[in-house]
């Protein structure tokens, strides 16, 4: 082989440079093509669906008339079943965390937790939807109910909350538990007073970024057999429910039938009439502004506790 | 340490026990506390259990009417037909052809992101580009299924005439879009952990950035970015709305990314959507679906965990 002249060493460089410079180039297209799906996607259903987002729009139900249908139920039926959702996931998320991080022993059965865990998280969201098919509407009885839904949504982000959990925890230091304990602290009152406390914003990031995915699953909540046509409100507590001048419990409107948003976006966007895919339009800005508001306030949450915490 | 305790009087002695009396309280309280805290973490367990208990249950009802062979190797479904037929593999040629175009997607793209977020971007860019890919990770899925179906879809008919307004091309390139997130993310934490003394040594040698990226950076990733590949497919097999939105949902036994064609997952979207009596033969072709769909993501994982152990890479 014949040794190489200066030239053709500065021609090899360069072209080696000229090889990273265009790698660089592609990387940031292809960055820029998720942004631009993002600005896309929201302007595209801003452009459209401007002229539904009125008042009016947030305060009528669905009708067969498109310039006449507005989100009512869905934004209603969403928020009670995200209660349904926190109100589950989070104490369970939470207690399975500070089990594993601060209770469980090295054995098999806490082996078979954490597999488990990490397997879950890879189910496809529908399998999630047949399980609550079959055991919560059919097996308990509970029907295509709010109830039925804001539990298999907290089955779904349950190893979200826990992951979180556990991260949170894991990041406090081992000194603030043998500082607890050497004061006479108990395991549990370490916890509640120090571990808790101290894991909670690590904690409330989990459970925003958990509650923003399940705000926008629609196909779990479709195969319990949700109905895409609701025109009235769950019965609000202790309010007349029109049969003998009985009044509602408190607790009525978790067994109420429903509708959220995305399944009225799904409804709208599969209808063979374009007037309501102005709704539909309408309907996902609404719910994009949602998830991407619940999103940003959990990543400024993490940034500004990377910021915070030094121990 | 009883004994070595002087008890003097009646009242001394009142006063040991109330307290050994509260701590025996304290520690019953305790093990309640633990065993709650237990309770919250076999949840998750019970849950694997539930979905496996459902779907097999169910699907054994299906198998007694459908036989199995049948089931794998019939070309048509047509489940609620009266000339009915059950053959998984129409579904199954749907679910694999929309992601196969969304793989094609989103591994390059993702892997092509992870490598310049790792190994060119300088930290002002990735603090940036990483919740951007967050945020586009978050966007529900119905959301993008509009997107498949109101702007990409007309865009595609712009270059291809003959695409009709529902097909497997469409909804597989949005879902490649929804998948690069999750790879990116993943396979950016995994070359970031490789060990700075690697690339120095390559630098050292003359290599260039690229070089080193792909020849050094990467193949001690392996097994990192593998697991991102696997997540992927997961994510791709078992997205529904997108398919349901964009895809069409007539069964359709095809390899063509430009026809229409229901997956495993629309199909039961479509079927949740009607009003089937539970009990009934076409209530249980759902399930049947989703032990398929199950049993499909199930085989990536195990496929992902063997490849992880072999091609490991300890530092």
């Amino acid at each position: 082989m014949q040794p190489m002249t200066t030239e053709q060493i500065r021609v090899l460089i360069a072209r080696g440079k000229l090889k990273d410079t265009l790698f660089q180039g592609l990387g940031i297209i292809c960055l820029s093509i998720g942004l631009l799906v993002i600005f896309l996607l929201v302007g595209d259903m801003l452009m459209r669906g401007l002229d539904r987002l009125n008042i009016e729009f947030f305060t009528e139900f669905a009708s067969r008339r498109a310039s006449q249908s507005g989100i009512l139920s869905a934004w209603v039926g969403t928020l009670l079943v995200m209660l349904v959702t926190a109100a589950a996931a989070v104490p369970l998320g939470v207690a399975a965390g500070i089990y594993l991080e601060e209770y469980a022993k090295r054995n098999w059965i806490t082996d078979i937790i954490e597999i488990n865990i990490t397997n879950l998280a890879a189910v496809p969201s529908i399998v999630y939807g047949l399980l609550a098919l079959g055991i919560f509407v059919y097996t308990f009885g509970f029907g295509q109910s709010i109830l039925s839904a804001g539990l298999t949504l907290a089955l779904l982000i349950l190893p979200i909350v826990i992951v979180a959990t556990r991260e949170a925890i894991r990041s406090i230091p081992a000194m603030i538990r043998e500082g607890s304990m050497a004061v006479g602290a108990t395991r549990w009152q370490t916890c509640r007073y120090h571990i808790i406390p101290y894991a909670m914003p690590g904690i409330l990031t989990g459970v925003i970024i958990g509650l923003a995915r399940a705000i926008g699953e629609t196909a779990p909540i479709i195969t319990i057999g949700a109905l895409t046509f609701i025109a009235f409100l769950p019965p609000a507590p202790f309010s007349a429910t029109g049969v003998d001048g009985a009044s509602a419990g408190l607790f009525d409107w978790v067994m109420s039938p429903f509708t959220v948003m995305p399944i009225q976006i799904f409804n709208w966007t599969s209808r063979p009439d374009p007037a309501f895919e102005v709704n539909a339009a309408a309907a996902g800005f609404v719910l994009m502004g949602m998830v991407l508001t619940m999103n940003a306030i959990a990543i400024y949450l993490r940034y500004r506790m990377r910021k915070n915490i030094k121990w | 340490m009883n004994h070595a305790m002087s008890v003097n009087s009646a009242s001394d002695l009142h006063q040991v026990s109330d307290r050994l009396a509260h701590n025996a309280m304290r520690h019953v309280s305790e093990r309640i506390i633990e065993m709650l805290l237990f309770a919250a973490a076999a949840v998750s367990v019970l849950t694997t259990v539930g979905i496996v208990y459902v779907l097999v249950s169910e699907s054994i009802h299906f198998f007694q009417h459908v036989p199995l062979i049948d089931f794998l190797t019939d070309t048509q479904w047509t489940p609620l037909f009266d000339d009915a037929h059950y053959g998984i593999m129409v579904l199954i040629s749907g679910t694999l052809v929309s992601s196969g175009v969304a793989l094609s997607v989103a591994i390059p793209m993702g892997t092509i992101i992870a490598i310049y977020l790792s190994e060119f971007a300088n930290p002002k860019v990735r603090e940036v580009a990483k919740p951007v890919l967050e945020l586009l990770g978050g966007i529900p899925t119905i959301v993008f299924g509009y997107f498949a179906l109101l702007i990409v879809t007309p865009l595609l008919q712009k270059i291809f005439p003959e695409l009709p307004g529902f097909s497997l091309l469409s909804a597989g390139l949005v879902m490649g879009i929804m998948i690069v997130p999750y790879i990116a993310s993943l396979s950016e934490d995994a070359m970031r952990a490789v060990p700075m003394s690697m690339r120095e040594g390559s630098y050292a040698m003359g290599a260039t950035k690229l070089y080193t990226a792909i020849h050094v950076v990467v193949p001690a990733a392996i097994s990192g970015l593998a697991a991102s590949y696997i997540l992927g497919i997961s994510r791709a097999v078992g997205e529904t709305m997108i398919l349901a939105v964009a895809a069409g949902m007539q069964p359709n036994l095809t390899w063509n990314p430009m026809e229409p064609a229901a997956t495993i997952t629309s199909y039961i979207v479509q079927v949740a959507l009607g009003d089937l009596p539970h009990g009934s033969i076409g209530y249980q072709t759902i399930f049947a679906a989703g032990l398929t769909l199950l049993l499909i993501t199930l085989m990536f994982n195990i496929a992902g965990q063997w490849l992880r152990r072999r091609y490991r890479e300890a530092y």
